[in-house]
Order: structure tokens, then sequence, then C-alpha cells
């Protein structure tokens, strides 16, 4: 039985904060009348994965969609490695709730399809695409359709899509909320030994509390109506546990109360 | 279908109609209705004159070229219509009134405009197929997936690749509809317009079978004509079928 002793965690205040990589000043958003977001400044750390978490209608899909560059603030900047983002570019992937698969090309064809949209040859992108199918979890699936596959499978492969372009910050929006509970639990888990190996920074989008705190270094909690930065946590929690470990560690239950306690009041 | 209890083959309607149409010919009753085998009979008579090879090679070409301008002003026009809401406002009135009128009754001005020949039966079966290939043209390019669009364009297409490689693959179903009832409306258009033009193709033919009444001749061309259409009808068919399968996905 692993220890829950709270205060043994392995955990030094000292460290210094890793460099900002994604940084946001005075985002603003407005759609029509509609004030979607208000005065959001936010800095990513480089290597993390932070997520953004709140009700409906805090406009968390709308921020990480101005972050790549898929939709126009109506005021403020975001930047990536110093760089002012005014429409998708290569350093970003992202990984869309729907999966957004090519329903008409099989599992290597869609993989490859972000190497395909920036010309590269068709054997040198396939063995790149083979290579992240196989760090997905699968391999032996490259020749089947997207109606073939489960919604956890699907979304795999929206995942090995945006791992095989090598961008240095990838974006997801809610890429669970269309799979299976089982399936996202082993997604989830799959995720963290991504985060891990990869060394990328990842921006994550969700409405799932036990979620965000389970994978992220940082949450963001935004207010809604409109969207506005409510709280930031660092949950510190150990993850080189096993996941029921962690799933039963007394911080993460904690800081999922906390979290819930703050949020509470927005859920009418 | 079962009657009685029994299981009905596919074709059996088929079958009942022509005994019928034989039987009610046999009686001499309706003298516009010759018996249903003697039509048959006429067909390969038909097929080897002259006259209906000329006529079916003019009526052929009159129809490509204008199934050819419809699908290429078409679908062009569908995709704008589809993916900028000022073209889709500006024009969408315009389609929808075209697309539900009678246009027979156009060929006339049509023929003071283009004249008392192939033009005019072009241009006809251009004005019958190219609405309703625009107006699906549209629905598809509006059915393709937002996020598909989204992620196009986050993965660095550029607007050729947009297109040719995600929005018209992804607006493929309905285009195929579009172009499958347009073809069949062309196929009406033709006819149309060479019967109301009258010295051309298959107008001309039946102008003459019918004010002779040689009605054998006059069924058996209408039975062609027919068969050509489910024909042209069926070959869209069995494409829509080949990329059938990813429509369910589509939802």
């Amino acid at each position: 039985m692993p220890s829950l002793d709270v205060a043994a965690r392995p955990f030094d205040p000292a460290v210094p904060a890793p460099e900002s990589i994604v940084s946001v000043r005075g985002i603003g958003k407005f759609y029509d009348a509609m004030e979607a977001l208000r005065g959001i400044d936010l800095d990513f750390p480089r290597g993390r994965l932070t997520t953004l978490l709140g009700p409906s209608g805090c406009g968390k899909t709308t921020l990480l969609k101005i972050i790549a560059g898929l939709i126009a603030p109506s005021a403020g900047e975001v930047r990536v490695n110093g760089r002012a983002v005014t429409r998708p570019g290569p350093e970003r992937a992202f990984v869309f709730q729907d999966f957004a698969l090519l329903p008409w090309a099989d599992v290597l064809r869609n993989v490859a399809f972000g190497l395909e949209l920036r010309g590269m040859g068709k054997s040198e992108r396939q063995a790149v695409a083979g290579k992240y199918i196989e760090e997905v979890g699968l391999s032996g699936f490259e020749s089947r359709y997207p109606h073939e596959l489960s919604g956890g499978m699907k979304q795999r492969v929206g995942l090995a899509r945006a791992l095989a372009v090598n961008a240095d910050v990838l974006l997801f929006d809610e890429p669970f909320s269309a799979v299976d509970e089982q399936n996202r639990r082993k997604f989830q888990e799959d995720l963290l030994r991504l985060v891990a190996i990869e060394r990328k920074t990842f921006i994550f989008v969700t409405h799932s509390i036990e979620e965000a705190v389970y994978i992220s270094d940082r949450i963001v909690l935004l207010s809604p109506r409109p969207g506005r930065l409510s709280q930031v946590i660092e949950p510190r929690i150990d993850r080189a546990g096993q996941p029921e470990t962690i799933r039963r560690d007394p911080l993460y239950l904690d800081t999922v109360e906390e979290i819930w306690q703050g949020l509470k009041r927005y859920v009418d | 279908m079962t009657l009685f209890g029994y299981r009905v083959p596919m074709m059996a309607s088929l079958l009942f109609w022509a005994l019928a149409w034989e039987a009610v010919g046999r009686s001499g009753a309706v003298f516009i209705l010759p018996p249903f085998s003697s039509v048959l009979a006429r067909i390969p008579e038909l097929v080897a004159t002259p006259s209906w090879q000329t006529a079916t090679l003019t009526t052929l070409r009159a129809f490509a070229a204008g199934m050819a301008l419809a699908v290429g002003i078409g679908v062009p026009v569908g995709v704008l219509m589809g993916r900028v809401g000022a073209a889709d406002r500006l024009l969408g009135m315009w389609v929808n009134l075209f697309a539900s009128a009678p246009l027979s009754a156009l060929v006339p001005v049509l023929m003071i405009l283009f004249g008392l020949g192939e033009t005019t039966v072009i241009v006809t079966v251009f004005l019958f197929a190219v609405w309703i290939i625009v107006l699906d043209t549209r629905a598809g390019v509006l059915h393709v997936p937002p996020s598909l669009i989204d992620m196009a364009r986050l993965y660095g297409a550029s607007p050729l690749a947009l297109y040719g490689k995600v929005i018209f693959w992804a607006a493929l179903p309905e285009l195929l509809a579009g172009l499958r009832l347009g073809l069949i409306r062309g196929v009406k258009g033709v006819v149309v317009g060479q019967l109301l033009v009258a010295i051309i193709g298959y107008g001309e033919l039946f102008e003459l079978y019918s004010r002779s009444f040689d009605m054998a001749r006059f069924w058996a061309l209408t039975i062609l004509l027919f068969g050509a259409a489910l024909v042209f009808s069926g070959l869209i068919g069995i494409l829509e079928k080949q990329i059938g399968y990813y429509a369910g996905a589509r939802s």
C-alpha cells in the first residue's frame, strides 16, 4: 500500500518555474454584443500540462481557439515562443472534441494528414505517421477507416495526427467528452505517460474536475459570463505511482473538492 | 412485397404492367397503344435506322454539352453559396425559384434568343439540370463539419488544399445526389427542348412518328429514352454507393 502521507510528497517550492512558452495578455472576446472573455492574462509554462477548467459559458474553448489562431480576439494578444499569433502555425497542433477525422481516409492517411498539408513526401510522412500510430497504441489499424473505430480509438488517431507534426504546443479541446468512460480513463493514463516522454507543452480544455486534477500540472479556473480568470491551482500530485494510487491520493481528492466548492456557485 | 402470403418477385409489377399493356393493345380499344410485343419488336429495327442513329448522336451531343455546362457552372456556384453568406443571400431566392419553376414555358423564349437549333437544346438541358446541382452542392458544402475545416486550417492547408482535399470530398455524397437528379432533369430537358424546336434529334423523330400515327415506333423510342435515363441515374447510383460507406460517419 503506498503512503498516504501528503506532507511526504517530494515537492520543492524553491525550484524555479519554467519559462513560459505561450503568453496571453489582456485577451477579450465579443460575439456581437455578447462578451465571451474579459481581460485574460495567463502564462503557460513550457513542458507542462495546463488545464482550462470552468462551467459551460466560461469561454474556455474560445480561449483555446484564440491561442490556436482559429478565432481572432477582440482585444489583447497571444504570443507563442515570443511571436504574436494571428493565424494557425506549425508550432501549434490541435486535438478536436469531435475528432475531426477525414471519413474517406484510412488511419494512416489521417495521422499523416498534417504532414501531407505541409508537403512532406508520401513515404517519409507515412514513416512518421507509423511511428506515432504505434505510440498511441493503434498498430495494426493503419488501413482501417474512422467509421470502423470506437470513439476512443478515433481520438487516438486525432492525438497521433497532432503528435506527428511535431509541434511545441498541443491544444486539446475537450478531447474525451465524446469517448466512453472506460476509454476515457485509459486515455487519461496514456496521456500522462505521453506528457512525461514527449516534452511538449499541453493546453487542455475540460469541464470535468476529476479529469483536470488527474492530468494537470496547473489548473486555470475560469468563471462564466463573461469568461474571466478566477483562480490558478497547481495540484502537485505525485504522478510516479499507479493510476489507482493517484485517484485515491488525499491531495487529489482534496483538490477536486476545493475546485468544486469554488465552481459550485456558478451552477444553476 | 408479399401478396396473399406469397412473396412477389421484384420484377413482377413490371411484368404485370407489360401484360396489361399487351392485353389493351391486342384488344384494339386504344389506337395509340399498339401491343407491347410489337413495340418491343420495333426497337432493334429502330436502332438500325440511320435516322435514329443521327438523332441519337445529335441528342447525346446536346445532352453532354448541356450537362457539362450545368456541372461546370452549378458546382462552383453551389460551393460559393455554401461558403459565402453574401452570395447565398444574393442567389438563394433565384436558385430556389428556378429549381421549382415550370421551365418548359421558357423554351419558346430561348428559341427566340438562341434560334431554332442545337444551342437552344443545350441551353434547355442546362436550365433543367443546373438548379438542383447548385442546391445539392450548396447543401453538401454547408454540411461539411466545421471542425474538419478548422482542422485543415490548423494543419496549414492552403485554400486549394482546403477545397481539394477536404471540402470537395466531404460534400461529395450530396454533390453526387445533385448530379443524379440533374442528369434525370437533363434528359427531360433534352427531350422538351428538341420537341419544342421540333426539327432536330429525337424531337424530329417524335414529331414524325406521332404525325404519321406510327405509334409502335413512337413508343419504342420512348422506351429507349426511359432506359437511357435509368441507366444514367443507375451509374451515378453505383458511384454513390461506392462512397456511401462514410455517409453515416458524417452525422
